[in-house]
């Protein structure tokens, strides 16, 4: 074979493709990007029983050609596109055989379109235990296909579907489903006649979705659009002719091949879960239960990976400080790629038990219950019912939560969950939280148990997640949009988890979050360093020279001459200036311009505030030292008034600030690249910035 | 009738609806002129409802049902 045959797996969300992907590909499988979405493009091989090998496309789940947002636009066109790379040669169609009317909708639409098709019945399993009996030899006559049965869970029917794939000739072989032309008759001949359409359908389909296809051009598309019009074709009513035509066809279909045996029915297990899951009263309860359960866990079965991540990374700095050759290169590999590094890496146990969770969540079809249950307080403010596994993933980091917004399909509640989706607490705001909080709430408990640190701390949390449900709110009324917002979502049975999907989901995310946030992370360390080491050379080897005389003249220890220099040299250098020129503007918030420094270096990760603080402080022992720190700080003086620089005043103002503003460059880059962009980051940068600034000016001039 | 208006464990046919721009999606999933409906439960904030509909489970919101009207 000179070119390898190209295979795309289609079907409806909840189907169990991903699965069947992942059977028939193996961990052989590329994630890639569609252009212009933000879905991922998955790719994989399969080896066929006769030897080739074909590759495998697994297309976004939607439940028809018709999409209702810009990610499933993908599908078609991947499908028309004819001259695009990922053109399949041949399409499976994977339907749920326990849900089958539905399921086919999507079947005969991808049959009409003349691309070889086989039919995948999943889930074969369900149907038979919900009492359905499906003569498939009678389907595939009917249909003018092979139909496999498949049970994607327990790998079963896999290799059938595998030589039916070899088998599969490059010529079409199924019936047609409905009667195309009669939809739009005119219409349809005139943009055959134009186009290079390979069916009535395409020519239809083009008629409805030629403004979203990027393969057409404008021209083409303005064509269209005239010819519509000259035939005043009406898309939503001819599409609403369609299906009803198509629903006629499969209920005649199902009709002949399905059997309900109906001592089977009755009430479900799924719907029995579902009276104690979606109670109206242990409903909530529950769900607070898990939430409690899911953040419980992050934060304690997290501290050792993590606590083991920063020592080796310590070792790694110090290993290599002793390597390597005095110098710049060594200085720009330790203090600031290694320590990039390591602010990325110490993130990830948090990240990978969080999804952990949602995937488990997800996977049991829970999650669709907790949207359901959400949805009119989400909406209150302005989000959706999908909103809720964005703010949750928050809590851990706002790069893969961000990211789980593409399940949003409707484009302004979408927008407005990414913009106040980083106001949750983060856990990089958890170091910055911890230091300032220690530093001035006191170690005494409330009414005997209750510690006033954690409360302090529980405080910053709830302060974070009213910010975000407030600005929503806002937002809501700000954001204009054209397109209705839908709820309309399937309530998937419950089911038991699927680990090697969980487990590769894991990988997935801590993957993403790693290249993602790791790049950005690491390239803005590397500036900040650079900023920070260097400044005017005049100053800069003034401090040298001054401190080879000390170093010659006084008895001093060397090591403390060490830190003193490095702080002065901290202070002169561009980030040292810069912290200087912005202490007019922070003032009023009770910061000096030493906090300045620390605001501008942790501009690419919050965390990065407790090093700063320590160096600028010249801490003695290892920098992230937390207590060494701390003492510092405590007894740090304003050198003009003589009074201590961290007064309850300006700690709470410094933590509402880290609570508001955007201090992080990676979601500025992922929120750049899920938008299409350059404008919602930037709205997002001031908005956070101006609510900072507020918030903690009013925080410090009224508690000072 | 409409769809919005029905009692926990009810059922309901449709019979036809309001919003043609909504009807498309509502078909699409399968909630069709002839097809019988029954509500299973609502959200424990009283919005939105689930249906049981061509064989399986639909969530939608009660201004979305109320496109949907029945024949009871």
């Amino acid at each position: 074979m000179s070119e390898q045959l190209k295979v795309a797996l289609i079907g409806n969300p909840n189907t169990g493709k991903s699965t069947l992907f992942n059977d028939l590909t193996g961990l052989n499988q590329k994630v890639g990007n569609f252009p212009g979405v933000t879905v991922d493009k998955k790719t994989g091989n399969a080896k066929l029983p006769n030897g080739h090998s074909v590759e495998i496309i697994d297309l976004p789940g939607i439940y028809s050609l018709y999409a209702k947002s810009r990610d499933e636009q993908i599908a078609f066109e991947v499908l028309y596109d004819r001259k695009g790379k990922l053109r399949p040669d041949l399409v499976i169609v994977v339907a749920d055989a326990s849900n089958l009317k539905r399921n086919l909708l999507l079947y005969t639409q991808v049959a009409d379109l003349n691309i070889p098709v086989i039919l995948v019945l999943n889930m074969i399993d369900v149907a038979e235990s919900n009492g359905l009996k499906i003569d498939i030899n009678k389907l595939s006559n009917k249909l003018g296909i092979r139909v496999v049965a498949v049970n994607a869970r327990q790998n079963k029917g896999v290799d059938e579907l595998k030589q039916a794939i070899a088998d599969a000739t490059r010529v079409a072989t199924q019936l047609r489903t409905i009667k195309v032309e009669e939809l739009a008759p005119e219409l349809i001949g005139e943009i055959s006649e134009k186009f290079a359409v390979s069916s009535p359908y395409e020519a239809l389909q083009l008629a409805h979705q030629h403004e979203n296809l990027s393969s057409l051009s404008s021209e083409q598309s303005d064509l269209i659009e005239s010819l519509e019009q000259k035939h005043s074709f009406h898309s939503s009513s001819n599409q609403a002719k369609e299906t009803v035509a198509r629903y006629n066809f499969i209920n005649d279909l199902l009709f002949d091949c399905v059997k309900q045996d109906e001592s089977a029915a009755g009430e479900t297990f799924s719907n029995r879960i579902d009276k104690v899951l979606t109670h109206r009263f242990f409903g909530l309860i529950i769900f607070v239960l898990i939430l409690f359960l899911v953040f419980q866990s992050i934060f304690t079965f997290a501290e050792y990976p993590m606590s083991f991540i920063e020592t080796l990374f310590l070792d790694i700095e110090q290993g290599l400080a002793k390597i390597l050759p005095d110098g710049v290169f060594t200085n720009l590999l330790i203090n600031g790629v290694v320590a990039g590094l390591s602010g990325v890496l110490v993130f990830l146990p948090q990240i990978v038990i969080l999804f952990f969770f949602i995937s488990v969540l997800e996977d049991t079809g829970y999650m669709a219950r907790v949207t359901f249950m959400m949805d009119k307080l989400m909406r209150k403010v302005g989000l959706n019912g999908k909103s809720v596994v964005p703010l949750i993933s928050g809590v851990a980091c706002a790069v893969p939560a961000i990211m789980a917004t593409r399940t949003i399909e409707s484009w302004k509640d979408r927008v407005i969950t990414i913009l106040v989706t980083p106001l949750m607490s983060c856990s990089a705001r958890l170091p910055v939280y911890t230091l300032l909080i220690s530093l001035v709430v006191p170690e005494t408990k409330v009414l005997g148990f209750l510690s006033l640190q954690g409360l302090a701390l529980l405080s910053m949390y709830l302060i974070g997640f009213f910010a975000a449900i407030g600005a929503a709110w806002v937002m809501k009324r700000i954001v204009r949009s054209r397109e209705r917002g839908y709820f309309i979502m399937e309530l998937p049975i419950y089911r038991m988890p699927r680990w090697s999907h969980i487990g590769l989901q894991m990988y997935e995310k801590a993957k993403t979050f790693v290249t993602e946030a790791g790049k950005v992370i690491i390239a803005v360390s590397v500036i900040l360093w650079v900023l920070s080491t260097y400044g005017p050379s005049d100053s800069m080897k003034a401090i040298d020279t001054k401190y080879e005389t000390l170093a010659k003249t006084t008895s001093n220890n060397a090591k403390l001459l060490e830190q003193e220099k490095s702080a002065e040299k901290l202070e002169a250098s561009y980030a040292g200036i810069l912290g200087r020129t912005i202490e007019p503007v922070i003032k009023p918030l009770g910061y000096d311009w030493k906090i300045g420094i620390a605001l501008i270096t942790s501009f690419a990760a919050r965390e990065v505030f407790v090093g700063t603080m320590a160096t600028i402080y010249s801490v003695e022992g290892e920098g992230d030292d937390l207590v060494s720190v701390r003492q510092k700080l405590a007894s740090a003086k304003n050198p003009e008034t003589g009074l201590p620089v961290f007064t309850v005043a300006t700690a709470f103002s410094l933590m509402l600030f880290y609570a508001f503003a955007m201090q992080c460059v990676s979601t500025i880059a992922i929120v750049y690249r899920e938008t299409k962009s350059i404008k919602w980051p930037l709205i997002q940068l001031t908005y956070m910035t101006v609510l900072a600034y507020v918030a903690s000016l009013i925080a410090f001039q009224l508690l000072k | 009738m409409n769809l919005s208006e029905l009692a926990v464990g009810d059922c309901g046919t449709i019979l036809d609806f309001t919003d043609q721009e909504m009807s498309v999606k509502l078909m699409e999933m399968g909630c069709l002129p002839g097809e019988q409906v029954k509500l299973e439960q609502v959200a424990p904030l009283g919005d939105p409802i689930a249906i049981t509909v061509a064989g399986y489970k639909l969530s939608l919101r009660k201004q979305e049902a109320a496109t949907i009207l029945l024949k009871k």
